[in-house]
């Protein structure tokens, strides 16, 4: 297995389905000349020409609402958001049109649309640079919603992404290009809606995805020396959610913590909880804690950013709580 | 280029299908069949009409939530918009749409839309597919000048002319954006000079006269399908209705006086008229057509009536596509 970048495997993802389909396309800013603002894109211009790599202006509601028309009559966009931040200027086109028209249309219509790129917060982008939207999005019915933690997934899930017939919204946090990871040899997918085990454990089960699971999965580390065996569970796909893996675990565990770096209110890992809480009360040995961002802009000043997101410390503190440890 | 003349009868049978099929649509919704907004078109006729009429069968049409005009202009059948209206799963939408969002895959009628402004980039995505796949239909793009000022517009129109996408941008002039008159909500006044903006051609027709868009139309579509550049009309037109059913035609903000003085250029009966003089059709002509029309509505009515109301599956069953 080849050893390679998060940001490669998404390229590489791209690449091949551009080989296999030409009505696939890379739409956004700076996608071409620039390689892609996090080189995500990288030599894909040179190999497929401005007419399937394009750059576009700085207007997301414009270039997105382009990549909706354009699946309605047959080719399948990649729209590329800079940061997921700036896709809140194009929410109306992916809210309004692209989850709403094969449903208004009576089934007549659909928009087989990836729109992706990096969230989160990285290093102090401070307040409009550091959002991790997942839940707006996970909210609205007629979109899927991934968010991969690791290069082999993004790989596999943007492939899948990519062929699927619905809007898809991908998930990459931006503090992930850069790490590093197994990518299998040869053509392989992962379907969406199929979460992965990513560490087997017996006390404890950790749920989170995209930049926190990593975290979890160090601090699962950490646990384990303090004798406490987690498992760490990455739903991979936040819409729609593999709720039989996750409960497989909990059945095996009897105590959860989700750790999501958004903020608490209406978030993804509520959603996650009040499922558990219904499916699987009487399993349950203690109240599913949450680990979020604290519910507050993330600010510029570097120790007010640390305490506003998640933290190993914070996730074993939650862990003991769920142990009545403390 | 064709120089074929306008197929004026038919013209005129089409725009008196429209606004009797609305008065009867209007009627439908004092009844309580018909619920939600219901947008009406009537006295707007001459511009669907025109210039989808001067458009080939396969030309794209997209447009906004006062749609039902374009609808039975591009020929999306009269009973199947009435049951759509009715929220029936016999309706062009299967009942998922209503008045606001009529579809028809067949006949590439690509919806209306009711977020203002919202489905102009959509309009420009299904121009870059026909560049993309070297495709010469063309993309018909139906608005009122409410959506001139928005982002979406500027956004999309720059993209059409930076790109070179073979959209006709037609701008449905009534002068009011819901009950805010074009002067209190647009700094251009002209509202085509919007265009020069993107350094897009623009045009004016008169959308009180089906024959001036008709003929103006025919020759910006055939240009946009060999330029391959995009192009703004603006036409300058009139509602009649208030802007939805819970709206007053006048009080609030027009006088009565002044949807008056703007009847006098109905397309409709300005159409009639000129027909008559000319002798291209007699009044019994005129009247045979009424008739026809009117079963045509009836009809519709009946059929929407009968129709089921859509099975409880399809709650979920076009979320999404398996």
């Amino acid at each position: 297995m080849a050893h390679i970048a998060y940001r490669d495997a998404l390229g590489q993802a791209m690449s091949e389905e551009m080989r296999r389909d030409d009505k696939i396309f890379l739409m956004g800013e700076e996608v071409g000349f620039y390689q892609g603002a996090f080189k995500v894109s990288r030599g894909m211009l040179e190999e497929f020409g401005p007419m399937r790599v394009i750059d576009t202006p700085i207007t997301e509601a414009g270039f997105t609402g382009v990549g909706i028309g354009a699946a309605m009559v047959g080719l399948r966009p990649i729209i590329e958001m800079m940061t997921f931040n700036f896709s809140i200027l194009a929410m109306d086109q992916i809210i309004n049109n692209a989850a709403k028209i094969r449903s208004m249309s009576g089934g007549q219509f659909t928009v087989p649309l990836v729109v992706r790129g990096p969230g989160g917060s990285a290093a102090r982008l401070a307040a409009q640079h550091s959002q991790s939207l997942e839940s707006l999005y996970c909210h609205i019915a007629g979109l899927k919603v991934i968010a991969p933690s690791v290069p082999k997934d993004a790989k596999g899930l943007l492939k899948s992404a990519i062929r699927d017939e619905n809007p898809v919204i991908c998930f990459e946090a931006q503090a992930l290009y850069g790490t590093m990871g197994e990518v299998p040899e040869g053509e392989y997918t992962i379907p969406i809606g199929v979460a992965d085990v990513k560490r087997e454990g017996k006390d404890v089960t950790l749920i989170a995805w995209s930049k926190m699971l990593l975290m979890c999965l160090r601090t699962a580390e950490e646990l384990a020396k303090q004798g406490i065996d987690a498992e760490v569970v990455d739903p991979r796909t936040l819409r729609p959610l593999d709720m039989e893996t996750i409960l497989n675990s909990v059945r095996k565990t009897n105590r959860v913590v989700i750790v999501e770096e958004a903020w608490p209110y209406a978030g993804v890992s509520a959603e996650i909880a009040d499922r558990i809480t219904h499916e699987a009360l009487d399993i349950l040995d203690a109240p599913v804690e949450r680990v979020t961002g604290v519910d507050a802009p993330i600010p510029y000043a570097k120790n007010l950013e640390q305490a506003a997101l998640p933290s190993p410390e914070k996730i074993i503190h939650a862990v003991k709580k769920v142990m009545y440890l403390e | 280029m064709t120089s074929k003349k306008p197929p004026l009868i038919e013209f005129l049978r089409q725009m008196i299908l429209v606004r009797r099929f609305e008065e009867k649509a209007a009627e439908m919704y004092a009844l309580g069949k018909i619920a939600g907004f219901c947008h009406l078109y009537i006295g707007e006729e001459a511009v669907a009409v025109g210039a989808i009429g001067a458009a080939n069968p396969d030309d794209y049409i997209v447009t906004a939530y006062r749609d039902h005009g374009h609808a039975l202009a591009r020929g999306l059948e009269p009973k199947r918009v009435m049951a759509e209206l009715f929220g029936k799963a016999t309706g062009v939408s299967k009942g998922m749409g209503g008045s606001m969002h009529l579809f028809d895959a067949g006949k590439n009628f690509m919806g209306g839309y009711a977020i203002v402004g919202g489905h102009i980039p959509v309009a420009t995505g299904i121009g870059f597919a026909m560049k993309y796949e070297k495709k010469d239909q063309v993309v018909l793009c139906f608005f009122g000048e409410g959506s001139v000022p928005s982002g979406n517009f500027h956004e999309a129109l720059n993209l059409a002319s930076l790109w070179r996408l073979p959209v006709v941008y037609i701008c449905e002039n009534n002068r009011f954006g819901m009950g805010t008159p074009v002067e209190r909500s647009s700094a251009l006044y002209d509202i085509a000079h919007a265009a020069k903006a993107h350094d897009m051609p623009f045009h004016h027709i008169d959308g009180m006269d089906v024959i001036d868009v008709y003929n103006q139309m025919k020759k910006v579509i055939e240009g946009v399908r060999a330029s391959k550049r995009p192009i703004f009309v603006e036409a300058r037109t009139y509602r009649y209705m208030g802007h939805s059913m819970s709206d007053p035609a006048h009080g609030h903000y027009r006088t009565k006086a002044e949807i008056d003085e703007q009847k006098k250029r109905d397309p409709i009966l300005t159409l009639q008229q000129r027909l008559l003089e000319k002798k291209e059709i007699t009044p019994e002509e005129v009247s045979k057509m009424e008739r026809e029309i009117q079963d045509i509505v009836l009809e519709s009515v009946e059929f929407a009536e009968k129709s089921p109301e859509p099975p409880l599956e399809a709650l979920t069953e076009y979320v999404y596509s398996k």
